[in-house]
């Protein structure tokens, strides 16, 4: 059993407060993303569950044991690192066999781990390699090798593929998810890119500004985003944010009459450019559209409504292209409306 | 340019920096095989002819060298671990951690340097004789392990800095502490550097000769030794001493050669 219960940790470097007082907890063999844009907090986390950065406050546990003070070689985990970190100095079998030589384990059982992890990553025949001679593809393969070869309780990943190119990527990260689901370890994985942490992770925490604004599963960060900061950062194009004035209980947009969810003065509504559909004058609302963009089977539509910036995405088949300046009509799916608070940006309930 | 033009340059290159060295030792081969003659004669003979070990036969039987170049090998060793066993850690230093007063402390190693030896001389004779160090090869070596350590310490320093942290939190992550990381991974890389420094601090001993000639009086280095007693030798008999004297230094440095010019990954392993 190695679930990660991170309690109240807080990290100033100085004056400024990388994070403000982190709660999380993590599963037994569950694989959790920190996503966030750089300068979140999300490295610093992650390092700090390492135990290669100090905590200005809080405690670590792993598997119910508190490791705040302990150093990394105590707690029980291996890591990926961004530039693989793999030693120059030894060969791909050494390298993978590290943490077993620093344990002190049997020969044979090296030789077996080695083995193993090396075959699940495809990298049996460069055994005998230094790295020097590999590709980045292949020293991430290394990197990730080691790591699994200790078969550790937690595995951290601190963006293990933003070194690699875009196909490579796209490669790594389906055999990442299929390689760290047989084993079962619980991971905690740093990224950036959205779409690694929606195709990896059980549930994806989106930091920003040294907070976790909200954890949730793919889905639910994407469809209810807690907060506007995550509608805007996570999926392409971002949520639209819609700033209206609530008149009586009522939201009124183009034709649509819709019940504020809120008394203030000001709402904003979230949209997400697919959950339009087109509609008439009378059931929707007018898209002043700028600039059409085909993207294969879909079409991005850029423009404005009610004087405010919008995209729509909808489904395209051949045909003429829309033309900038055309005003077009859409509804919102109306299961599908996020509204925030105007000043805050938080997510005001509408349902139980 | 075409290639034909580069690789000319290259190879006048070679040739310039090939004769700046090997043209002085040379003339001091020729002069020390060569005889009486030769060391006089102008313009010289290309090829040596007519050569004999007589002299530097001769220069071997001066009584008291075989004791002298003991010494100097003695005070060089120690004087080359000292500087190590100070370098190696205050690099360490400078290069991983931030601590108050860092960048005083670099500019502080250089300034050691800034002392002349000969005004610490007197001071230094007497410290010594009182402390039992005076006329020992650990006292000399003392003195140019001071010379050798700021040298030592930067040169560390920025063969560490070379070394990304993420190595060593590697290997912290991997079950190492700081000075295993440090023995496992931190040192083999920095290795050919670490050669470098140490090879420089037993060169530097080897021919410092001012420290070494006001701290001995019996047990004198070679350098020392040399000075005091071929000054009324005859030329060809000091032509063979100044042979001798570089004979281990260029040997020292053509053993470890391959650790000093051995990149990572580009070197033949």
């Amino acid at each position: 059993m190695a679930n990660i219960t991170i309690d109240r940790i807080q990290k100033a470097f100085g004056a400024t407060r990388a994070l403000e007082e982190i709660s999380l907890e993590v599963h037994d063999g569950e694989f959790l993303a920190l996503l966030g844009p750089s300068g979140c907090g999300k490295t610093t986390l992650l390092r700090i569950i390492a135990g290669l950065e100090t905590q200005s406050g809080g405690r670590v546990l792993i598997g119910g044991r508190d490791v705040s003070a302990l150093p990394p070689r105590k707690r029980g985990l291996a890591m990926v690192f961004q530039n693989y970190a793999v030693f120059p100095h030894l060969t791909v079998a050494e390298n993978i066999a590290f943490g077993l030589r620093m344990a002190g384990a049997d020969k044979a059982r090296m030789q077996r781990q080695v083995e193993r992890a090396a075959s699940l990553l495809h990298i049996g025949p460069l055994l005998a390699r230094y790295p020097a001679q590999l590709s980045g593809g292949q020293r991430q393969r290394v990197a990730v090798a080691r790591a699994l070869a200790v078969e550790p309780a937690v595995l951290l990943m601190d963006e293990p593929l933003s070194n690699l190119d875009a196909l490579l990527r796209l490669e790594m990260r389906a055999e990442l998810k299929a390689v760290l689901a047989a084993s079962g370890t619980t991971t905690i994985y740093v990224t950036h890119d959205q779409t690694e942490a929606m195709g990896l992770a059980d549930r994806i925490a989106v930091m920003h500004g040294g907070v976790i604004e909200q954890i949730g599963g793919a889905s639910d960060i994407y469809h209810r985003p807690r907060t506007r900061f995550v509608g805007g950062f996570v999926g392409s194009p971002p949520m639209n944010f819609l700033r209206l004035p609530v008149r009586g209980g009522q939201v009124a947009l183009g034709g649509l009459t819709l019940p504020a969810p809120a008394t203030a003065a000001e709402v904003v509504l979230g949209l997400r450019a697919e959950d339009l559909q087109p509609a008439t004058p009378q059931d929707g609302f007018a898209f002043e559209l700028r600039v059409a963009e085909p993207l294969g089977s879909h079409l991005l539509l850029t423009g404005t409504t009610e004087g405010q910036l919008m995209r729509v995405v909808v489904p395209y088949a051949d045909g003429a292209l829309p033309q900038p300046g055309q005003v077009l009509h859409l509804r919102p799916n109306l299961d599908r409306l996020n509204w925030m608070d105007a000043t805050s940006g938080v997510a005001l309930e509408t349902r139980a | 340019m075409t290639p034909v033009w580069r690789r000319g340059l290259l190879w006048c290159g070679v040739a310039v920096l090939c004769a700046w060295t090997l043209v002085p030792i040379y003339l001091l081969a020729l002069g020390a095989f060569g005889g009486r003659e030769i060391v006089s004669q102008w313009p010289k003979p290309f090829l040596p002819l007519g050569l004999s070990l007589d002299t530097v036969g001769a220069f071997l039987a001066i009584d008291g060298v075989w004791r002298a170049t003991w010494v100097s090998v003695q005070a060089a060793a120690m004087c080359m671990v000292l500087a190590l066993l100070l370098g190696v850690p205050a690099g360490y230093a400078l290069a991983r951690f931030r601590f108050a007063g860092a960048g005083s402390y670099r500019l502080l190693i250089l300034m050691t340097r800034a002392f002349p030896v000969a005004i610490l001389a007197l001071p230094l004779t007497v410290s010594f004789i009182n402390l039992g160090l005076y006329d020992t090869p650990f006292g000399v070596a003392l003195l140019h392990a001071v010379l050798a350590v700021p040298f030592a310490t930067l040169v560390c320093a920025s063969l560490f800095q070379g070394i990304p942290a993420e190595l060593e939190e590697a290997a912290w992550v991997f079950g190492c502490s700081r000075f295993t990381g440090f023995l496992r991974v931190v040192l083999p890389l920095a290795l050919p550097g670490i050669a470098a420094a140490s090879i420089f601090a037993f060169v530097l001993s080897w021919n410092e000769v001012f420290a070494a000639s006001v701290l001995t009086v019996r047990h004198r280095t070679l350098t020392a030794y040399l000075l005091s007693v071929l000054s009324e030798s005859p030329l060809h008999v000091q032509f063979a001493g100044g042979l001798i004297l570089i004979v281990p230094s260029v040997l020292f440095i053509f053993l470890v050669r391959r650790r000093l010019f051995a990149m990572w990954g580009i070197g033949n392993r």
